[in-house]
């Protein structure tokens, strides 16, 4: 199984970014604050990591800080015992 | 005093920042009616200068015409200045009822209810008729009043790559499970000036299921054979579920909006869009003006054929003579110059040659693309167009960046 990490990234880079954005994004790119990934647009990611490791992420704890960074992503994905 | 000195600086402070970061905007003065040429005064206070308008939304030169003024004069003799209330206490006029009417017949809908702004009409419509069991996916460049209604109301929210089809489709999929699934658009995008694939928008609608809410506001009255909207450029008349638009723009350009569509979501709108229901009537002496321009417009095309030519003669004359523009055929045309400082100073001097055109940069359009945005008027004629060319090239020159690729312009202003 890959790594979550990459897993996470790769969404990112597919879901956010456009074929002509020449942004790199790392496990420290700042996605919401950085303007990179919208309010909005969380949700899908929020969706993708509960459909593919069959968790619920609740609203308290889907927040912008939590999802800002893959890293954070990664935090908050170990609170429910995915590593 | 509870306004204290303290208080004052800390908005003060905030103001200052705007200013150091280049996002502090000021007002120009004009000093006559809305029209291809106007008299500015900048900063306020300045001399007055005459110059070449390229930057309003008057797509057919309907703000200042003598019918509309004449019908608003009218208005204003036979059902007074103001209503004092909101529509549904003592606010609704005949008239009121008519430009419903006749709006409904121009666009090809079932129903359409009043608002006091399309801002408005954006910032009710969702709220009023989406609940937490439902989705909006709306594009990522969807304009900043949708973004806001969308935020108004509890359905949940998403978005799909501008004008990405493959990827609206992924989401649709995704949300499969919900009650509604609304796609947002808009028809014009209101900042690159190209048009949304509204057919293929209304195919992927019907094959999941899913409801179509459009704002036109950038394209109602010029866009389609008889200026209908995108959804006539598009063949799908009869097929987008919500059409909001504005009478401030191409329709008179004064104020007011509207929601249009199916009965049932009108009706919704009716009982519950809190901006129709807690905000004022529009003026009788506007809703005048709007029967004049639909009934001009919808007599003969003669405007917006005039302005689709005048949009072919300046993206030619820009491109050929060497600046890159966004590609399209609407008449927002926006000239790509990629650095906020550039576009900036390209502006200030398009000015001092009396053309007058605004400079937008980030946060208004995405980091390096900063642009001048053009916007062409059936009321412009070809020496105002020639003479504005002549300055956009002219200053293209001064600046070095004719015949250049976005690499090149980058590498010399940075991004």
């Amino acid at each position: 199984m890959s790594d979550l990490k990459d897993v996470i990234l790769e969404y990112v880079q597919e879901e956010y970014l456009e074929d002509d954005d020449d942004i790199e994004v790392t496990y420290d790119t700042p996605l919401i604050s950085g303007g990179i990934v919208d309010s909005f647009s969380m949700v899908s990611l929020k969706r993708f990591l509960e459909t593919r490791y069959n968790i619920q992420i609740p609203d308290s704890k889907a927040t912008p800080q939590a999802f800002d960074t893959v890293n954070n992503i990664i935090k908050l994905m170990k609170e429910f015992g995915i590593e | 005093m509870a306004f204290s000195e303290a208080h004052r600086n800390i908005f003060q402070t905030e103001l200052n920042g705007l200013k150091e970061q280049g996002l502090f905007k000021e007002e120009r003065i004009i000093c006559a009616p809305q029209s291809s040429e106007i008299e500015v005064s900048f900063p306020f206070g300045a001399e007055e200068k005459r110059v070449i308008n390229m930057c309003a939304n008057n797509y057919l030169g309907l703000s200042s015409h003598p019918d509309v003024v004449e019908a608003a004069r009218k208005g204003l003799d036979h059902r007074g200045y103001g209503m004092s209330s909101v529509r549904f206490i003592c606010g609704t006029q005949d008239i009121h009822k008519q430009l419903e009417q006749k709006l409904t017949e121009f666009l090809g809908t079932e129903d359409t209810i009043l608002f006091p702004s399309c801002m408005d009409a954006n910032c009710g419509v969702f709220e009023a008729v989406l609940t937490d069991q439902d989705v909006m996916i709306a594009d990522r460049l969807v304009h900043a009043s949708i973004v806001d209604g969308m935020r108004l109301a509890k359905a949940q929210q998403d978005t799909y790559k501008h004008s990405d089809m493959e990827h609206l489709e992924k989401k649709l999929e995704l949300h499969q499970d919900k009650r509604l699934k609304v796609i947002i658009t808009d028809g014009n995008f209101s900042m690159d000036g190209d048009l949304a694939k509204l057919d293929k928008i209304v195919e992927l609608a019907e094959k999941y299921n899913a409801l179509v809410f459009m704002d036109d506001s950038h394209a109602s009255g010029f866009i389609g054979k008889t200026g209908r909207g995108t959804h006539e450029h598009c063949n799908v008349i009869g097929k987008v579920d919500i059409i909001t638009t504005t009478l401030g723009k191409a329709l008179g350009g004064a104020s007011g909006g509207c929601v249009s569509g199916r009965r049932e979501l009108v009706e919704m709108c009716r009982q519950k869009a809190r901006p129709y229901l807690f905000s004022n009537t529009i003026a009788p002496v506007v809703v005048e003006g709007a029967l004049a321009v639909l009934d001009l417009i919808s007599r003969s095309t003669e405007r917006r054929d005039k302005l689709e030519k005048n949009t072919e003669f300046w993206r030619k004359g820009l491109t050929e003579g060497g600046l890159i523009i966004k590609e399209g055929e609407t008449p927002i045309v926006p000239v790509m110059l990629f650095n906020a400082k550039l576009a900036q100073d390209f502006a200030k001097d398009l000015y001092e040659m009396g053309i007058y055109a605004i400079g937008f940069f980030f946060p208004v359009v995405p980091k390096g693309q900063a642009r001048i945005r053009t916007q062409l008027s059936a009321a412009h004629d070809m020496h105002h167009l020639e003479k504005a060319l002549d300055a956009f090239l002219k200053v293209g020159k001064k600046h070095n960046i004719l015949h250049k690729t976005k690499q090149e312009i980058i590498d010399m202003y940075g991004q």
